[in-house]
């Protein structure tokens, strides 16, 4: 029999790959079975990604097989891939943003009509699929009107449009709200049950756990371990991950908060529609303490990061720094008082991805000495500085001179920690500081804030992951709509009740 | 607010696409019949000449189009108009074909695509320098090689459309035109249905939106930009052509006179839409048979004023009614294949 039960449908034999630089893949063989969710575990830049890249016809192995069904099977270009059936749904959602949702689901495997294309049969098809695996879409809709969570259903739909029987799911729960990564689980439950084979790429601990059929975990490119997910905790994972012990709880001494040293009044922003986004939010933070900003994602948050980081307006209301009134949209004022910002979105306000790390470690300070002096750069000061808080903060780059954007999530995280921290700050504002990160940079992460909470910094963390609110803050407020429903102290709270008020409920 | 109730808005806020250009059709309709009844004669030469100055204009603009969309910025339309115009007239003097002549015009222009693809694509330099290069070329060697007392058999005649063409205002302006014009319209209907209702289409957009979403769905990136290039050539080739074999019938230094800019303007101005860019040419193309009329009228304002005119309206009308227009995503950056 050669398609007997046992037969995994995927297969890869000693896949080798290198990147000028860096074995990505050091002879990785896997499989995967019908039917079964397989996560793979690791860090960022173990070389999960670039596995699946191969898989999918994306890179081409230096090295190594692949078996189909138990035959052996050339993958070149996406094109086979997709013709063995393979789907891959990129961290990075590969969606014409423009495109409606059907456009986008039908691209390159257009359904249509004479030399034309038949959009209203494709809808009908893709609704039949929306129905059967409970993919809530609307096909008409524009994709970058619709939000992030929806935006990954699309991915999905398109990968099961083209009749998929093994897709790849690479980090697909790094942009969700904790209900929309419930409503993924869900859909990767119908889809396996209907035969459908998933490769589920993470570094969350507690998804693998919850989700997955077999882990498989790697480290520096090399498959370091398998297990089943009934045997193991999640320190097992941690460390098996990381390579060392790694403590999933962070240590603190209790907060010993003194002046304040930042106040927020009264602040409203409105939005485009002139409806308002943050509703006369009030708060106060003090030296030696961390206040966080919990709640669903869309509630106001980042609206509110964004006006008292300066990169918005607001509609009313006082930001003080340390008792002095800070001026609006004027983020180098702030920076000037001794604001400190780790901004949501790396990419778009932490870095600049085309420098060198050189420019982006002194974004904020190029323009005063030492690094500059009467206009001229001083290129000698700013490489000084930039193999320093390479050294110190621990950022694993070849030199100094690699581009932002060459780096992983992880340490471009740590280039921004490291060039926001590294000067005299009185305040830090820390929005999503670990979004997308592996176990090793968020416990770095958090560390490094409850270090600067000992020295006497005002910590504001703004963060949608209850468990990082509660592992790193003193005291919490819950947003719900705009709106500051309470603030509580995070010794004495439990999940039960801020998951209360993050629904709005007020008690 | 939620997630979904977010969505909503930003739905309510789209207008439909179809309102504005088709308010300025009808306000054009209107105004058209009102000074048709006034002053038959004077409207008929102004709308002639409004369509004459359109149709190169739209060509310029469907290479555009068709460049842009698939990704690849264009700037040199211009040297293309002007070296197939050379090329047609050239075939047109040797061999007195008009038909010969035109296809040499549009050969002409696709092969400079194909340069221009080949620069942008396999070379990955930078692509505005490589539409100047066009342009500097076309100059360059049309100025050479263009003996002045080049003569030809004459020119494109117009055909009339049987008893279409004698329907008051309409049938003189238009189903009274040379091939080329019949032909320029042809080709905007079929660019639309082309981009908005075919695979081929479908595919170009995303390759000029998301080259990489394109490419892991299996769409081969460089030989869609290769061959909308070529298509986009083409007809820049055939606007060259209209001016020797069809407007002009002559060849002159530089004749293209800016048209290959303006019909960049015109595309935006368009949104890059194959209709949208027609409506503009032709308002353009208005503006223009406007302010010649004016001139003749001698109305006492200094010609340089009036000469804004097309200009000025321009400016008005994208700021005021088409609002910002945003140009396909991943126009201007060669692909790199990981």
């Amino acid at each position: 029999m050669e398609y007997s039960p046992v037969t995994p449908v995927l297969e890869t034999k000693d896949i080798t790959k290198t990147f000028p630089g860096t074995l990505a893949n050091n002879k990785v063989s896997i499989h995967l079975n019908k039917g079964e969710v397989l996560a793979l575990l690791g860090e960022n830049g173990a070389g999960k990604t670039t596995l699946m890249n191969i898989i999918y016809g994306l890179y081409d192995a230096d090295s190594g097989e692949f078996k189909l069904n138990g035959q052996p099977y050339k993958i070149r270009n996406p094109h086979d891939a997709i013709a063995a059936g393979i789907g891959m749904v990129h961290q990075h959602f590969m969606l014409v943003p423009v495109f409606s949702v059907v456009e986008n689901i039908m691209l390159g495997a257009e359904v249509v009509n004479g030399p034309f294309l038949d959009k209203s049969r494709a809808r009908e098809e893709i609704m039949a699929l929306s129905d059967r695996y409970g993919l809530a879409v609307d096909p008409d809709a524009i994709v970058e009107d619709l939000p992030v969570g929806v935006q990954q259903r699309v991915e999905i739909l398109k990968a099961l449009f083209r009749d998929v029987k093994i897709l790849i799911l690479d980090e697909p729960t790094a942009v969700l709200t904790p209900q929309e990564t419930n409503e993924l689980f869900q859909i990767m439950h119908n889809l396996t049950e209907s035969g459908v084979s998933i490769v589920f790429i993470t570094h969350k601990l507690k998804e693998v756990l919850e989700i997955a059929d077999r882990i498989v975990i790697m480290r520096r490119g090399e498959v370091v371990g398998e297990t089943d997910p009934k045997q193991v905790t999640e320190h097992d994972l941690a460390n098996l991950m990381v390579g060392r012990d790694v403590n999933l709880v962070v240590d603190k001494e209790t907060a010993q908060p003194k002046d304040i040293k930042y106040e927020v009044k009264d602040l409203v922003v409105k939005d485009l529609l002139k409806g308002v986004v943050v509703d006369h939010v009030s708060f106060q933070v003090r030296a030696g303490e961390v206040l966080g900003i919990a709640g669903v994602q869309g509630n106001g948050q980042t609206e509110l990061a964004e006006a008292i980081t300066g990169l918005r307006k607001h509609d009313g209301g006082e930001v003080w720094i340390d008792g002095i009134l800070m001026p609006q949209a004027n983020p180098r004022a702030l920076v000037e008082h001794g604001m400190a910002h780790i901004p949501e979105d790396r990419h778009k306000h932490g870095l600049i991805l085309q420098y060198p790390l050189t420019d982006n470690f002194v974004l904020c300070s190029y323009y005063k000495e030492p690094y500059s002096s009467h206009g001229v750069r001083n290129e000698k000061a700013i490489l000084d500085t930039s193999n320093e808080l390479i050294k110190r903060f621990d950022v694993r780059t070849p030199s100094a001179f690699v581009q932002a954007g060459d780096l992983s999530g992880g340490n471009q995280q740590k280039v921004i920690v490291a060039r926001e921290l590294s000067r005299e700050v009185k305040v830090v504002i820390a929005n999503q500081p670990t979004r997308g990160l592996d176990v090793g940079s968020i416990e770095y992460i958090h560390k490094t804030l409850i270090r600067l909470r000992d020295e006497g910094v005002a910590v504001l963390v703004i963060s949608s992951e209850l468990d990082e609110i509660m592992a790193i803050t003193d005291r919490i407020a819950v947003m719900y709509r705009g709106m500051i429903v309470d603030t509580v102290a995070a010794a004495s709270t439990t999940r039960e009740e801020l998951g209360l008020l993050m629904a709005g409920s007020k008690h | 607010m939620t997630a979904a109730q977010s969505t909503l808005t930003v739905h309510q806020l789209r207008r439909p696409r179809w309102m504005v250009p088709a308010i300025l059709t009808v306000v054009a309709i209107a105004i058209a019949i009102i000074s048709y009844l006034l002053n038959p004669s004077v409207t008929e030469a102004v709308l002639g000449a409004t369509i004459r100055f359109a149709v190169p204009l739209i060509l310029g603009a469907l290479c555009g189009i068709y460049c842009e969309r698939a990704g690849i910025v264009n700037i040199g339309i211009e040297g293309q108009m002007l070296m197939a115009a050379f090329t047609a007239y050239m075939t047109n003097s040797w061999t007195g074909s008009l038909p010969l002549a035109l296809l040499v015009g549009a050969l002409t222009g696709a092969l400079l695509g194909l340069f221009l693809a080949y620069i942008s694509v396999a070379l990955k330099l930078n692509q505005t320098i490589g539409g100047t290069v066009i342009n500097i070329l076309a100059v360059g060697i049309t100025g050479f090689f263009y003996q002045v007392n080049t003569v030809t058999k004459g020119k494109f005649a117009p055909i009339p459309l049987g008893p279409l063409a004698d329907i008051p205002l309409i049938g003189p302006v238009l189903f009274n035109n040379p091939p080329i014009t019949y032909l320029t319209f042809l080709l905007v209907i079929i660019t639309q249905i082309v981009f908005f209702h075919t695979r081929w289409g479908l595919r170009t957009r995303a390759v000029g939106e998301h080259p990489r979403a394109a490419d892991t769905l299996g769409i081969n990136v460089f030989k869609t930009r290769y061959v909308s290039t070529m298509i986009g050539g083409a007809l820049a080739g055939l606007g060259g052509a209209f001016l020797t074999l069809e407007g002009v019938g002559l060849f002159e230094r530089n004749m293209t006179n800016g048209r290959g800019f303006i019909a960049l303007a015109v595309m935006i101005f368009g949104k890059w839409n194959p209709i949208g860019s027609m409506l503009a040419a032709l308002l353009f193309g208005f503006t223009n048979a406007i302010q010649t009329q004016l001139q003749f009228m001698g109305i006492n304002v200094p010609h340089q004023f009036i000469g804004m005119i097309p200009y000025a309206l321009t400016i008005i009308v994208v700021s005021g009614f088409v609002g910002r227009s945003r140009p396909p995503a991943a126009e201007g950056t060669p692909y790199e294949k990981e």
